[in-house]
C-alpha cells in the first residue's frame, strides 16, 4: 500500500527530532491533507503510530502523542464519530498523566474540546473525566511557561464549554484550580488566569454555598498581584501590556460582592502608600468595584474611604499656578496629578451612589470645618501659606465635584456652608425687589476675605454646571423649592454689589493675580445663570455689564485685569448667544457690544488703539448677532478714515492700517470659519468703492504705501470670501467706479480693432501733451492709483466662474499701466489669463473674451505707438512705429525703464499661463531670455555708436529680465495663489524648471560675455532655489556647477541675501541627501572654495550659519576628495570662531571638530 | 602603582538645565555683536567627560559656571576647576582637556589660563605650573597616550 508506506515516511520524518521545524511542519500537513480527503481515517492512522504512541521511548512517545493531537487540531471542522471522539479523549486522557508526554495530551485535549457541534464534540462525561484528571495527575506550577499556558487554555476551554459538570465536581476540583493558579508570575499565563477567576465565580453563583466560604482563599490569591507591577521589561513580554494585565485583574477583583470584605480594605491600605503606581490603581479598582458591589455593601466603607480620598486629594497637589489668567484653571490653579484626578472622579461616583451619607461625612468632616474656620484670618491670597492654599483648593474642588453630582447634593452642600461664607464676606440679605442700583459706598474700603471668595465662587460654579447639565439632558424648568436656588437669589444682588465694588476699589491698589481672578469669575458666573433658574434682574445683569465695561474703557493699564474682564465678558456674549436669552442678548447688545464699537470710531480715548482692536474682536467672535454689529461698526470706521485719509488727515493713516489688519486677521478669519455672513463681505467691499467713488479729489501728496498695501490686502481676502453671485456685483459696482472717474484712457468698446482708434478720451491728451513735455509718464495721479490697484484687488481675487465685464477694455488697461510701473495692474492681467483658463471650452457669449484672444492681445497686437523720444502712446492720433508688448520687451523703445515694466508685467502674465500649463509660456520664456540675453547685440550696437553710458541701463533691464524667472517660479502671498482662486495644474514648477534649466545650461555654455554669463546664473539660481528639492535632487550632478557660480554670483551684491540663502538652503538640501553626496564629489573642491567665501559673508547670519552646516556635511565625503583641503577649510573656520553671532560660532566648534578629526 | 580607582564612589550632582537664549529678531540686529560670555564658554567644557567615570565634568560639579572669568575686550579667559579629592592625579589631565577644548573653540586672539581652585589639591602650585607651561602642554600633546586619553574625554557625548 503506497499510502500506508508514505505514511510511515511521513511519521518518522516527524518524529525524528533532528529534523527542521520545517520539514517537520511539512510532513504533518501532508499527514493532515491525507484524513481530510479520506484517503486516510483515523482509526487508520491511530493502528499505523500505535508503536509510536505506546513505546517506552520518552521522546518519541511525546513525539507521536504530539503528531496525533496536531493532526486533530488540524481537522477540527472535519465531522468525526462519537465512538472516535470517545476514545481519543480517553487516550488523551490518560496521556494527561505521562508527565514526560505532557504536551501532546494536553495539545490532544484542547482540540478536541474545541470542536464545534457540527464536528462532533467531546460529550459531557468525558469532559468530566477529563477534568477528574487534570485534578489529579497535573501539577502545574511545576511545569514550563508554555505547558502553563496550554494548562490554563484547557482549563478555561472546560470552564466555558461544560460549566454545569465543573460545578459539580464540587471543592476538590476549585481547590485545584487554585493550586494550578497559585504563584503563576508569567504575564501571558496570566492574562488567562484572571479571566479563569471570573469564570469561576460565575459557574458557583450560590452566594451562601461553597464560593462564599472559598472566597478568602481565592483572593488570597488574587490580592498579592495588585498593583500590577512590571519589575522588569523584557521584549518577549511586549505583546502584554501593564494595562491590558491590570483591566483583567480589575475585572476579576469585581467580579462577584462577595470579595468586597477583601478587596475594599486591600485597596484602602494601598491606597495610603507611597507608590504613585499602587494610589493610580487603587482609586481606579475602587471606581470600578463600587459600580460592581452595589451601594449597601459600599456603604460600610464609606467613612474609610472618604478619609483616604481627602488625603489623595489634597497630598498629590503639586506646585500652584504662576498666572491666573490662563484657561481653564481649575480650584486655585495647582497642577493636578492623576491621583488628584482619578480620586475626584471617585469621589463624584461614591456620592452619587451613597448620597446622603457621603453628604454627612464630608459637612461633620473635621478637616473641612478647620478650613471653613481659618480662611477668616486670611484676607490675600497671598498671605496664604503654601499648605493653606493647598488645603483651600482641595477643599474647594472636594465641594465643587460634591455638589456636582445632583441638585439634593447640592442643597445640602449650600445649607451647610453658603450662610457661613457670606458671613465671612459679610454679605448680608437684601430682598431683591430692594433697589438694584450699584452702591459704590455699601462696602467702604472693606477687605474680601479671598479664601471665602474662592470656595464661594467654586460653590455657585458648581451649582451653574450642575443646572446647565441638567438642562442639557432635559429642558425642564427645576421646581422652584431648591433650597441652593432661594440661597442664591437672595444673596445674589449683594453678590454682585460685593464683587464689582471691590473690583473697583481693587483697581486703585495692586491685587494679586488670583483675587482678582475670583471677584470676575463670579461676577461672569453670575451673569450666565440661566434665566429659568435664577431670575437675576435685568438691573442686575445690566450692572454686571456695566461694571466689567468701565474697567474695558478705564483700567486697560492693569493688563491681567483687562483680559480677565474681556474674557469674562467674550464668555458671558456667547453664553447669551447660544442660550437665547432674549432678555439679556438686548442688555448685552446695548451695554456692550454697542460700546465696543464706539471705541473704534472714537479717538477721544488713551486707551492704546491695539487694545480696542482686541476687545473688538474677541467681544465679536462670541456671537454672530454681535459680530454683525461689530462688523459694522468696523466698517463705519474704516470708511471714515479712508475718506478722512484721502482729505489730508495723514494721522489717521496709521490707525486705518491697524484697522484693516484687524479686520484681515481677526474678523475675515471668523467670518470665513463660521460661513453663511456674505453679505457683511459684499457690504464693506461696496462700501469702500462707494467711499474711494465718492472722493473726487485727493488732497495729500505723501502716499502711504502701507495704507493701500492694507486696502489692497482686505479687499483681495474679503472679494476672495464672497461666492460668484457677490463677486459679480462688485465687479460690476468697481468697473462702473473705474470707467466713470479714472483719468487713463480706456476704451468701452468691445471689438478689438475698432476700439484702437476710438481709445482717445480728454484726458488722455493732456497726459500725452504733458508725457511729451517733461517724460511724466509713468506717474499717475494717487486718485488713479487707488481706483486702479483696488480694481486690480477685485480683479485679482475673484473666482474663475466670476463673470468679468468687459475683459479686453480690461486687459488693455492693465497692460498700459503696467508700462507706467504698477504691479498690481500686473498681477491682476496675470490673474486674469490664468482664470479665462476655465471658460474655454464653455459656450462663451459675444462680448466675452476667450483665452486664446486675450493671450493674443498681449502678443501680438501692437497697442502703442512709439514716438521719436522713446515715449509710448496709446495708439491711435500721432506717427511713429506702433509696437506690442513684446517688443517693448525686447527693447524697442530706448526707454529702459519702459522695458523693464513691460518685462515684470510680462513675467506675472507668465505666471498665470504657467500655472494654467498654457504652451504659450515658452514665448514668454523666450522673450526673456531674448531680454537676458541681450547685451550682446546691444554692445554690437553701442560700439557703432560710442553710447557707453547706456550700459548700466542695459544691465538693469537684463537683471529684470533674469529676476522674472524669480516671480515666475516663487509662490506669491499676495496674487496666483490657491486663496485667490488661481487654477494651478500640478507639479508646474517642475516642468516649467526641467524645460527652461537645460536652455539656460546651453547658453551659459555658449555665452562669451562675462555679464551674460553671471546674468544667465543668476537666472538659474531663481529656477533651482525655487523647485521642488527632490527634482533637484535628481539632477545634482549637473546642476552643481551652475548652483555653485549662482551662489558666488549672489554674493556679491548686498539686495540679493535673501535669494542667497534660499540657493544656500538647497545646497544645504543636496549635501545632507545621500544621493546629492554622490553628486557632490567631482565638485568638491569648488564647493569648498565657494562655502568658505560664504562663511565670511558680513550681511547676513543665516547665511554664514548654513555655510558652515554645509561644511560640516561636506566633512562626510569621501576621506581622499576632501583631505587637501583641509587646512584651507581648518583656516577659515578659525575666523568664524571669533563671528559675532554666537549661532555662528557655535556651529564653528562643531564644523572645526569634524574637520580636526579627519 | 595604584590599582583602583583615584575616587572609586564620587557625588554625582544633577546637570543644570540648558538655558535657552532668546533668539533676537534678526532683521534689526543683523549687525549687532554678542560677545564671548561665561556661559559660550561655559557651554563648551561642560560636556567634557571625566577621565575615572562616565560622568560629565558639570555633573561632578569639577567647574562650574561661575568659575570662569572672561574678558572679551582683552581677550582672556580663566578656569578654575575643583578636582573631586585632593590628591587626584587626574588633575592634570583633566585641566589639558580643559585647555585643548578651548583652543578649539575660541578664536586664537584668547588668552586661556587654567587653574586649581585654591586648596583643592595637595600640588596644587605645581598643577598650575604644568598647565600653564606653553612648552609642557605642547610636550604633553606629542604623547600619543596622553592625546588618546583626551580625545576620548572630549568626544561628543550629546550631541
Amino acid at each position: 500500500m503506497a499510502e500506508t508506506t508514505e505514511l510511515i515516511q511521513h511519521i518518522e520524518l516527524y518524529v525524528d527530532t533532528s529534523r527542521s521545524p520545517t520539514e517537520q511542519a511539512a510532513s504533518l500537513n501532508s499527514i493532515i491533507s491525507l484524513v481530510k480527503s479520506d484517503f486516510l481515517t483515523i482509526e487508520v492512522l491511530v493502528k499505523e503510530m500505535r508503536m509510536y504512541l505506546t513505546t517506552t521511548d520518552n521522546v518519541i512517545r511525546a513525539r507521536g502523542i504530539l503528531l496525533l493531537a496536531e493532526v486533530l487540531t488540524g481537522l477540527a471542522s472535519k465531522p468525526l464519530e462519537n465512538a472516535t471522539i470517545h476514545s481519543l479523549i480517553g487516550f488523551f486522557t490518560d496521556r494527561l498523566a505521562d508527565w514526560r508526554a505532557l504536551r501532546g495530551a494536553l495539545v490532544g485535549c484542547l482540540a478536541l474540546l474545541r470542536r464545534k457541534v457540527n464536528a462532533g464534540m467531546v460529550s459531557a462525561s468525558d469532559a468530566k473525566l477529563v477534568a477528574q484528571s487534570y485534578i489529579e495527575s497535573l501539577q502545574v506550577q511545576s511545569l514550563g511557561q508554555h505547558d502553563r499556558k496550554l494548562c490554563f487554555e484547557l482549563l478555561e476551554c472546560l470552564l466555558e464549554r461544560h460549566p454545569n459538570e465543573i460545578a459539580s465536581l464540587g471543592e476538590t476540583f476549585f481547590y485545584g484550580i487554585c493550586q494550578a493558579m497559585d504563584g503563576e508570575k508569567d504575564p501571558h499565563c496570566l492574562m488567562l488566569t484572571f479571566p479563569i477567576v471570573e469564570t469561576l465565580v460565575r459557574i458557583y453563583p450560590d452566594p451562601s454555598g461553597s464560593l462564599a466560604s472559598f472566597c478568602g482563599d481565592l483572593f488570597e490569591l488574587l490580592g498579592s498581584y495588585f498593583p500590577i507591577h512590571f519589575t522588569h521589561l523584557k521584549d518577549e513580554d511586549a505583546e502584554v501590556k501593564r494595562d491590558d494585565l491590570s483591566k483583567a485583574l480589575m475585572s476579576a477583583f469585581s467580579s462577584t460582592p462577595l470579595f468586597e470584605p477583601f478587596v475594599i480594605p486591600l485597596l484602602l491600605e494601598k491606597l495610603s502608600s507611597s507608590l504613585p503606581l499602587a494610589k493610580v490603581d487603587s482609586l481606579k479598582y475602587l471606581n470600578h468595584c463600587t459600580a460592581k458591589y452595589g451601594a449597601d455593601r459600599m456603604a460600610k466603607h464609606a467613612g474609610a474611604i472618604w478619609i483616604s480620598l481627602k488625603d489623595a486629594i489634597s497630598n498629590s497637589l503639586e506646585k500652584p499656578a504662576m498666572s491666573f489668567t490662563s484657561e481653564p484653571l481649575y480650584g486655585l490653579g495647582f497642577q493636578e496629578n492623576e491621583i488628584a484626578t482619578e480620586a475626584l472622579m471617585l469621589l463624584q461616583k461614591v456620592t452619587l451612589q451613597n448620597e446622603a451619607l457621603f453628604l454627612s461625612l464630608i459637612i461633620q468632616d473635621e478637616g473641612i470645618n478647620i478650613v471653613f474656620n481659618s480662611i477668616a484670618s486670611h484676607e490675600h491670597y497671598n498671605n496664604i501659606p503654601l499648605q493653606g492654599k493647598q488645603w483651600l483648593h482641595a477643599v474647594g474642588r472636594i465641594l465643587y465635584i460634591i455638589s456636582k453630582t445632583s441638585m439634593a447634593s447640592c442643597n445640602s452642600v449650600f445649607e451647610s456652608f453658603f450662610p457661613r461664607l457670606m458671613n465671612t464676606l459679610e454679605i448680608s440679605v437684601t430682598n431683591s425687589s430692594g433697589d438694584c442700583t450699584l452702591n459704590e459706598n455699601s462696602f467702604p474700603s472693606k477687605k474680601f476675605n479671598f479664601g471665602a471668595l474662592y470656595l464661594c465662587v467654586e460653590l455657585i460654579a458648581a451649582c451653574r454646571d450642575l443646572i446647565m447639565r441638567s438642562k442639557d439632558l432635559a429642558p425642564k424648568p427645576d421646581t422652584p423649592q431648591e433650597t441652593c436656588r432661594y440661597m442664591l437669589q437672595s444673596f445674589a444682588d449683594s453678590l454682585v454689589n460685593a464683587f464689582s465694588s471691590s473690583l473697583a476699589t481693587n483697581a486703585n491698589e495692586v491685587a494679586h493675580g488670583a483675587d482678582i481672578y475670583f471677584k470676575v469669575k463670579g461676577l461672569q458666573i453670575l451673569a450666565t445663570f440661566p434665566g429659568d433658574f435664577l431670575p437675576i434682574s435685568k438691573f442686575l445683569f445690566a450692572n454686571i455689564l456695566t461694571i466689567l465695561m468701565s474697567i474695558i474703557l478705564v483700567d486697560f493699564n492693569k493688563i491681567v485685569l483687562w483680559k480677565l474682564v474681556l474674557k469674562a465678558l467674550v464668555h458671558i456674549g456667547s453664553f447669551v448667544d447660544m442660550y437665547h436669552e432674549s432678555e439679556k442678548a438686548l442688555g448685552y447688545m446695548g451695554a456692550v457690544v454697542d460700546k465696543t464699537v464706539s471705541l473704534v470710531s472714537r479717538d477721544d480715548f488713551n486707551m492704546p488703539f491695539s487694545l480696542k482692536l482686541e476687545a473688538v474682536s474677541e467681544i465679536g467672535a462670541s456671537g454672530r448677532n454681535h459680530m454683525l454689529k461689530i462688523v459694522q461698526g468696523m466698517e463705519e470706521a474704516i470708511v471714515a478714515k479712508l475718506s478722512d485719509y484721502v482729505h489730508g488727515n495723514l494721522k489717521s493713516a496709521e490707525k486705518t492700517i491697524q484697522l484693516l489688519e484687524c479686520y484681515c486677521n481677526k474678523i475675515l478669519s471668523w467670518i470665513n470659519e463660521t460661513g453663511g455672513l456674505e453679505e457683511v463681505l459684499l457690504r464693506f467691499v461696496i462700501n469702500i468703492w462707494s467711499c474711494v467713488e465718492s472722493c473726487q479729489d485727493f488732497s495729500i501728496q505723501v502716499q502711504e504705501e502701507e495704507l493701500l498695501d492694507a486696502t489692497m490686502m482686505a479687499m483681495k481676502l474679503a472679494v476672495g470670501s464672497c461666492s460668484e453671485e457677490s463677486q459679480n456685483i462688485i465687479i460690476h459696482k468697481a468697473y462702473s467706479v473705474i470707467s466713470s472717474s479714472i483719468s487713463i484712457p480706456f476704451k468701452e468698446s468691445l471689438d478689438a480693432t475698432s476700439s484702437i482708434q476710438l481709445e482717445e478720451l480728454r484726458v488722455s491728451e493732456q497726459i500725452d501733451k504733458s508725457s511729451c513735455r517733461d517724460d511724466q509718464i509713468d506717474k499717475f495721479s494717487l486718485r488713479d492709483e487707488w481706483i486702479l490697484s483696488l480694481f486690480a484687488s477685485v480683479i485679482i481675487a475673484v473666482r474663475p466662474k466670476a463673470q468679468i465685464v468687459n475683459v479686453k477694455g480690461i486687459l488693455h488697461l492693465f497692460m498700459t499701466t503696467v508700462l507706467k510701473g504698477s504691479v498690481p495692474a500686473a498681477q491682476a492681467s496675470g490673474s486674469v489669463i490664468n482664470k479665462l483658463g476655465t471658460k474655454s471650452n464653455e459656450t462663451a457669449n459675444s462680448n466675452e473674451c476667450t483665452l486664446e484672444e486675450a493671450v493674443d492681445m498681449i502678443f501680438s497686437t501692437k497697442l502703442w505707438n512709439l514716438n521719436e523720444n522713446g515715449v509710448v502712446r496709446t495708439c491711435g492720433s500721432g506717427n511713429g512705429s506702433k509696437v506690442g508688448l513684446t517688443d517693448l520687451c525686447l527693447g524697442f523703445s530706448s526707454n529702459k525703464l519702459l522695458q523693464v515694466h513691460a518685462i515684470v508685467g510680462l513675467a506675472w502674465i507668465g505666471k498665470g499661463l504657467l500655472l494654467l500649463g498654457h504652451e504659450k509660456v515658452k514665448d514668454v520664456t523666450k522673450i526673456l531670455l531674448e531680454c537676458v540675453l541681450s547685451e550682446g547685440r546691444i554692445r554690437a550696437m553701442e560700439l557703432k555708436q560710442g553710447l557707453l553710458e547706456n550700459s548700466y541701463e542695459q544691465h538693469s533691464v537684463m537683471r529684470s529680465a533674469a529676476d522674472a524667472f524669480h516671480i515666475i517660479m516663487s509662490d506669491s502671498e499676495v496674487c496666483l495663489n490657491r486663496k485667490f482662486h488661481a487654477i494651478a495644474r500640478p507639479l508646474y514648477k517642475q516642468r516649467f524648471f526641467s524645460t527652461v534649466m537645460p536652455i539656460l545650461q546651453s547658453w551659459i555654455i555658449k555665452s562669451d560675455s562675462s555679464v551674460c554669463r553671471s546674468m544667465l546664473f543668476r537666472a538659474s539660481a531663481h529656477l533651482i532655489s525655487n523647485a521642488p528639492l527632490i527634482v533637484i535632487l535628481s539632477e545634482a550632478k549637473k546642476l552643481m556647477p551652475v548652483l555653485l557660480d549662482g551662489l558666488s554670483l549672489l554674493s556679491e551684491d548686498i539686495l540679493d541675501k535673501d535669494k542667497l540663502y534660499s540657493l544656500l538652503l538647497v545646497l544645504s538640501g543636496i549635501l545632507t541627501d545621500k544621493n546629492g553626496q554622490v553628486a557632490v564629489i567631482e565638485n568638491a573642491h569648488i564647493l569648498v572654495n565657494c562655502l568658505t567665501r560664504l562663511i565670511d559673508y558680513p550681511h547676513m547670519m543665516l547665511v554664514r550659519e548654513t555655510a558652515l552646516q554645509c561644511l560640516l556635511a561636506t566633512s562626510e565625503l569621501p576621506y581622499a576628495r576632501i583631505f587637501p583641503m583641509r587646512i584651507q577649510v581648518l583656516q577659515a573656520i578659525c575666523k568664524a570662531l571669533d563671528d559675532p553671532k554666537r549661532a555662528v560660532r557655535q556651529e564653528a566648534v562643531r564644523c572645526r571638530r569634524a574637520w580636526l578629526v579627519l | 602603582m595604584v590599582s583602583g580607582l583615584i575616587n572609586a564612589n564620587p557625588v554625582v550632582y544633577e546637570k543644570k538645565e540648558r538655558r535657552v537664549r532668546s533668539v533676537p529678531s534678526a532683521a534689526a540686529d543683523e549687525y549687532a555683536v554678542e560677545p564671548i560670555d561665561q556661559q559660550e564658554i561655559f557651554d563648551h567644557i561642560r560636556d567634557i567627560k571625566d577621565p575615572e567615570h562616565p560622568y560629565s565634568l558639570e555633573e561632578l560639579k569639577v567647574i562650574t559656571e561661575d568659575a570662569i572669568d572672561i574678558d572679551d575686550s582683552r581677550g582672556s579667559v580663566r578656569v578654575t576647576f575643583t578636582p573631586t579629592v585632593e590628591h587626584c592625579s587626574m588633575a592634570t589631565v583633566i585641566g589639558l582637556c580643559l585647555r585643548v577644548k578651548l583652543l578649539r573653540s575660541l578664536p586664537s586672539r584668547y588668552k586661556v589660563d587654567i587653574r586649581v581652585a585654591p586648596g583643592s589639591h595637595a600640588t596644587e602650585a605645581a598643577v598650575n605650573k604644568q598647565l600653564n607651561d606653553k612648552e609642557r602642554v605642547a610636550a604633553a600633546l606629542e604623547n600619543p597616550g596622553l592625546v588618546d586619553m583626551v580625545d576620548e574625554c572630549l568626544s561628543p557625548s550629546y550631541e
